[in-house]
């Protein structure tokens, strides 16, 4: 039966496609390999969530090596959504990564783009699967490593020091995570997930496990980017590749949060986690002082990649609070914004990289004029835009809606005016763009510009108009975030 | 046709409208065409409810779930069925007028204006149906954005400067503080369908109604409640079909509009005066009316004038909705139509000075009403109703709420409303005295000191700076068409007020 | 508490610093890299020691052996390893790659103004 294969499938088939595109080497050839696995990798995705939602949790043992002694696969509602969320990103980029590969890489170096493409593919796919706490350290690293290689390949020579930096920062990240798995494994003996979850409580008290839960709080975080570990993520986006700062911006952080949610809610979720660490507060304070900082610098970016590079790591401030509420309502919202600002914000940088195609920058003065130029390019910025502030009939404002509710469920007020106040400062921002692209005059004697290409115009358009869809017509999306979050509080079977 | 097709197509048709016009863009008279049909259709969709509503029926449509629990879903009651009656009407005469203004104006970009227009009336008619506070919020920031556009129309400095006010004070209260508010509402009832009674009774306390309520009524900027007020006259830049049609009408009469909802089917007239929370209202309004008149009274820019006019007059229909008695809301409904009309033909008129004789200020009015007698006597129509001298509808509206104030025994209010009827008189009768009664300066006052040899300058050559054109008549066709049947509409509506008063009567029979 | 005989954990603290210390401290991304290794290596040295059982061998299934050390540890970091190796060779990549693109490899020499029209 292959069905029951599926989750072994989602991650191996772009594992072996990665090798494969090294040995075609035509930009062509490793173009389609990579297009047909992106989409075969998002029609396993949604079968698994399909079967997870009417069926419950799948448990795959790697091997036939019963867990917890083999590494055990488990998809949940949570991770069968981020799964589709990845596969679903792969899948829209891909169609546009021709186009702007061709444009952006040497054609000499395409296919390893494609090749490492494939398994940052492989990886996060692994993250979101895998039902081990060592196998998810190996995941993260292969998608952390393919993804310096994928950084490094931005034309400006700055992406070099950028995926240096990354790499640093982002190899101490993922050490300090093993550091705290080893400590889990001193106290427990276990790596499976599962199988934590049963036995932290006994040892929770311990110091042992207070330092694993800080060791992997800092370590995950700086994988996701929260404030102030966020340091890596401006250039990294800036200097990479369009199409690579798209995947990456809607992929790399969600799975991280992703992880940061499956160690706390389901590692953890035995323990009560907020009772033997001040960890609301703190993560709390630190999104939102990520919101703030983030969206306050990026006021006063011309970089436009860099602008959405520090909204970037403001709306993951969003996500962390979310969980910082530790509620049903607080964690749907993180779980849903997630979700929705994957789609916008790919949305968003995809019409940047149709920009890129065509002026050959993003700086903000080159888009004078634009919205005459290329009119529909600039009006899926507008509505990524629109989203980041929350403006109702796009996905941001679901996800404003949750966390306000859940903060004024709690009763924090001062939290939800917080929230409201940071997305204004998205207005400034969002809206310093549209007015320079639709007030502006084109510079004089500035080169016809034409519309981007199809390839790279639909893509986009697909994630702008998936930001509107799932604004207006939500409960499906929040059917899940809903469901995940209250399997994730009210602990794993 | 079944009441939910009815509804929906009511906001439908203009954003088919709205397409159909980018389609039609490059033919001008076609695309026109287009926008006067669907404007007429539109008001036969709205209209053809009337009866079914003056009954007492309650049509509703539903669109589906937009959060689970929260659908975007219509019910036409009394005053949303007045709102879109008056939207509607008003998008046909506002139709005919922008035909004439914009061609005789020469502005540029009129096909973007016309689908934004559109798109604008259909956000207006969705924030009149909505059944349930999350719909009318949804169509409220619609509302917003699709007239950013219409305010930026010039794509100046000035008019990107207005727009960031603009967007600034409606996206920052509505985002910042309606938003909050809402979602409060839902944490606290469980529910945001407007009710007949409210849906907070029993789930509030006295304190969390204050906060709650001041949270609406200064979220809701469009209702221009002091300190909220900037955009009305920052949006001043744009072309004047849409001050008056957005500006008068379908914009700040959505805030009012939603701000009474707030009080009437949120709050409930009853539960609000028995927790006596939102006292306070009174005065804040009280001190927008007064306030917002002596500024109008200082303001020579006509238009401006007009927008400070306006921020007064919206609220009136607040203050009369929070003296809380079933009299007051049926003179705060009344006067959200009343003032509809006066304030749509003030503005009217001031485009039609600004076409035929690009003058703007108050001050360069002397004597224009001999050279452009139905503008100016359609103005002082419209200014009589602004005062509320009968025979004109102004004075019915501010007859019901100075009666309300009076059997309320709210001196305050009452005072205000004669204090503020004075300001108007100060400052709009001696426009139509000048337009009337003073001799026309035959030469444009210099910096320097009266013009010499006032007659001798008459038939001379334009002056260079401007485009004044010294010896213009009425401006064109459409445009005087339209602010008559709107100046007759203030009339026939104090002679003829049945319709209006049996929807007011409904909302009054609601907040009892 | 017996200080001396958690002194596996006092060497791996130390070394942990040590390489902590280069990686911040040094602008030469090639001793950022050392230190990076350093740094990892403390962990490895952290996974093996905790798994060794006093008194134990080798954890191989064999007549007469009743105590052995836990070998799952020492897989585990087998895999890290290779991940290390792979971190480190990729790094040291990059770092050509920034030598040839810049001509340095001392991060001071390396900092462009920031303002830019990318």
């Amino acid at each position: 039966m292959i069905a029951a294969h599926l989750p072994a499938l989602q991650v191996v088939v772009p594992l072996i496609s990665a090798p494969l595109c090294l040995l075609l080497r035509r930009p062509g050839a490793a173009w389609t390999v990579a297009l047909a696995v992106s989409w075969f990798a998002l029609a396993v995705a949604l079968s698994l969530l399909i079967e997870v939602s009417i069926g419950g949790p799948v448990s795959y043992p790697i091997g036939d090596w019963a867990a917890p002694w083999g590494i055990e696969y488990r998809v949940d509602q949570v991770g069968a959504l981020v799964l589709v969320i990845v596969t679903a990103i792969g899948a829209v980029v891909m169609p546009f990564a021709g186009a702007s590969v061709a444009h952006e890489i040497a054609s000499d170096r395409a296919y390893l783009f494609y090749t490492m493409y494939l398994l940052c593919l492989t990886g996060l796919l692994g993250i979101a699967i895998t039902g081990d706490v060592f196998n998810l350290f190996v995941f993260l690293e292969i998608s952390s490593l393919s993804s310096y290689v994928l950084i490094s390949m931005g034309q400006d020579r700055r992406a070099l020091t950028a995926a240096y930096n990354y790499l640093v920062m982002g190899t101490v990240g993922a050490t300090f995570y093993v550091i705290g798995v080893g400590m889990m494994y001193m106290m427990t003996g276990t790596l499976n997930m599962a199988d934590l979850a049963t036995r932290l409580p006994a040892v929770a008290d311990t110091r042992t496990i207070l330092m694993a839960l800080a060791f992997l709080t800092v370590g995950l975080s700086l994988k996701l980017a929260l404030f102030p570990l966020h340091t890596w993520l401006p250039n990294a986006y800036t200097y990479a590749p369009s199409v690579v700062t798209a995947f990456l911006a809607a992929t790399a952080t969600k799975v991280a949060v992703y992880a940061f949610i499956r160690v706390y809610f389901t590692v953890f979720g035995e323990v009560d986690l907020f009772e033997i660490a001040p960890m609301v507060p703190i993560l709390m304070v630190l999104a939102l002082a990520g919101m703030f900082v983030g969206s306050a610098v990026a006021i006063f970016q011309n970089n436009l990649k860099r602008m959405l590079a520090y909204s970037s790591i403001a709306q993951i401030g969003y996500m962390v609070l979310g969980l910082s509420f530790a509620s049903v309502t607080g964690l749907a919202g993180g779980i849903i914004h997630l979700f929705n600002h994957a789609l916008m914000k790919s949305a968003l940088f995809l019409a940047l990289g149709c920009v890129v195609l065509r002026l050959g920058t993003v700086h903000i003065d080159g888009l004078r004029g634009l919205g005459r130029r290329m009119p529909l390019t600039m009006a899926a910025f507008v509505v990524g835009g629109l989203s980041l502030i929350g403006v109702p009939l796009t996905v941001g404002f679901i996800s404003k809606w949750y966390l306000v509710q859940a903060a004024l469920e709690k009763g924090w007020w001062p939290i939800a005016g917080l929230i409201v106040l940071s997305s204004l400062l998205a207005v400034i921002y969002v809206w310093r763009v549209v007015e320079i692209a639709y007030f502006r005059p084109a510079p004089e004697g500035s080169a016809a510009v034409e519309e981007a290409p199809i390839f790279m115009l639909a893509p986009t358009w697909i994630m702008a108009g998936a930001s509107i869809y799932f604004g207006i017509d939500a409960t499906a999306t929040l059917e899940v975030a809903r469901g995940a979050a209250e399997f994730l509080i009210k602990g794993a079977p | 046709m079944s009441d939910e097709t009815t509804i929906l197509l009511c906001i439908a048709t203009p954003l088919a409208g709205a397409v159909l016009i980018a389609i039609t863009g490059s033919r001008p008279n076609l695309r026109e065409a287009v926008t006067l049909v669907t404007a007429g259709v539109v008001f036969g969709l709205v209209a053809s409810l009337f009866p079914q509503v003056l009954d007492g029926g309650r049509p509703a449509a539903i669109m589906g779930e937009m959060l689970p629990g929260l659908a975007i879903a219509f019910e036409v009651e009394p005053l949303g069925m007045m709102f879109a009656g008056i939207a509607s009407f008003l998008w046909i005469v506002t139709s005919v007028y922008s035909i004439g203004y914009m061609r005789g104006h020469h502005e540029h970009n009129q096909t973007r204006f016309y689908i934004y227009f559109a798109v604008a009336i259909a956000s207006a008619v969705g924030v009149a149906f909505a059944a349930n506070m999350m719909t009318l919020f949804v169509f409220y920031e619609v509302l917003t954005l699709s007239t950013f556009p219409l305010v930026t129309h010039h794509g100046t400095d000035e008019a990107k400067r207005a727009g960031r006010v603009y967007l600034g004070i409606l996206l920052g209260t509505s985002i910042g503080l309606q938003f909050i508010a809402v979602i409060w509402t839902w944490t606290l009832a469980g529910t945001l369908d407007f009710t007949e009674g409210g849906i907070l009774r029993d789930k509030a306390s006295p304190a969390v109604v204050g906060v709650l309520l001041a949270l609406y009524v200064f979220g809701i900027g469009k209702a221009a409640v002091m300190p909220f007020h900037r955009w009305l006259p920052a949006a001043m830049v744009a072309p004047t079909p849409v001050s008056a049609l957005l500006h008068a009408v379908a914009v700040v009469k959505a805030g009012v509009f939603t701000v009474l909802k707030v009080i009437v089917y949120i709050f409930g007239f009853d539960f609000l005066a028995q927790v006596a929370s939102g006292n306070w209202l009174l005065y804040v309004s009280g001190f927008t009316i007064v306030a917002a008149s002596v500024v109008a009274l200082r303001s020579d820019n006509l238009k401006r004038r007009l927008a400070y006019s306006t921020v007064s007059q919206l609220s009136y229909v607040i203050m009369a909705a929070a003296i809380l008695t079933p009299l007051s809301a049926m003179g705060a409904a009344l006067h959200i139509a009343t003032h509809a009309f006066g304030k749509i033909t003030l503005f009217f008129c001031a485009g039609s000075i600004l076409v035929a004789s690009h003058k703007t200020l108050v001050s360069e009015l002397d004597g224009i009403g001999r050279r452009m007698p139905w503008t100016m006597a359609a103005f002082a129509i419209g200014a009589f109703s602004m005062i509320g001298i009968p025979p004109t509808v102004g004075f019915v509206s501010k007859w019901y709420i100075l009666r309300a104030a009076m059997e309320a025994e709210q001196t305050f209010a009452a005072a205000v409303i004669v204090l503020s009827t004075l300001l108007n008189a100060g400052y709009f009768l001696p426009i139509v005295y000048a337009a009337f009664f003073r001799a026309a300066p035959a030469e444009p006052a210099t910096a320097g000191g009266p013009a010499l040899g006032a007659e001798v300058g008459n038939g001379g050559l334009p002056r260079n700076h401007g485009h004044r054109r010294e010896g213009h008549g009425e401006a064109p066709l459409t445009v005087v068409l339209a602010l008559t049947v709107s100046a007759a509409g203030i009339l026939f509506l104090f002679f003829f007020p049945d319709l209006p008063f049996a929807l007011a009567r409904q909302l009054a029979g609601v907040a009892g | 508490m017996d200080v001396l005989g958690l002194f596996n954990y006092w060497i791996v603290i130390v070394l942990m610093m040590i390489g902590f210390y280069i990686v911040i401290s040094h602008g030469n991304l090639v001793k950022k890299v050392v230190g990076l290794n350093v740094f990892q290596v403390s962990v490895f040295v952290f996974f093996i020691s905790m798994s060794k059982v006093r008194g134990g061998t080798a954890p191989i299934l064999e007549e007469g052996i009743e105590v052995y050390s836990n070998p799952l540890p020492h897989v585990l970091i087998l895999t890290a390893i290779v991940v290390g190796v792979a971190t480190t060779a990729l790094a040291l990549g990059l770092v050509v790659r920034i030598r040839d693109a810049y001509g340095t490899i001392e991060a001071d020499e390396i900092i462009e103004p920031e303002e830019d029209g990318a």
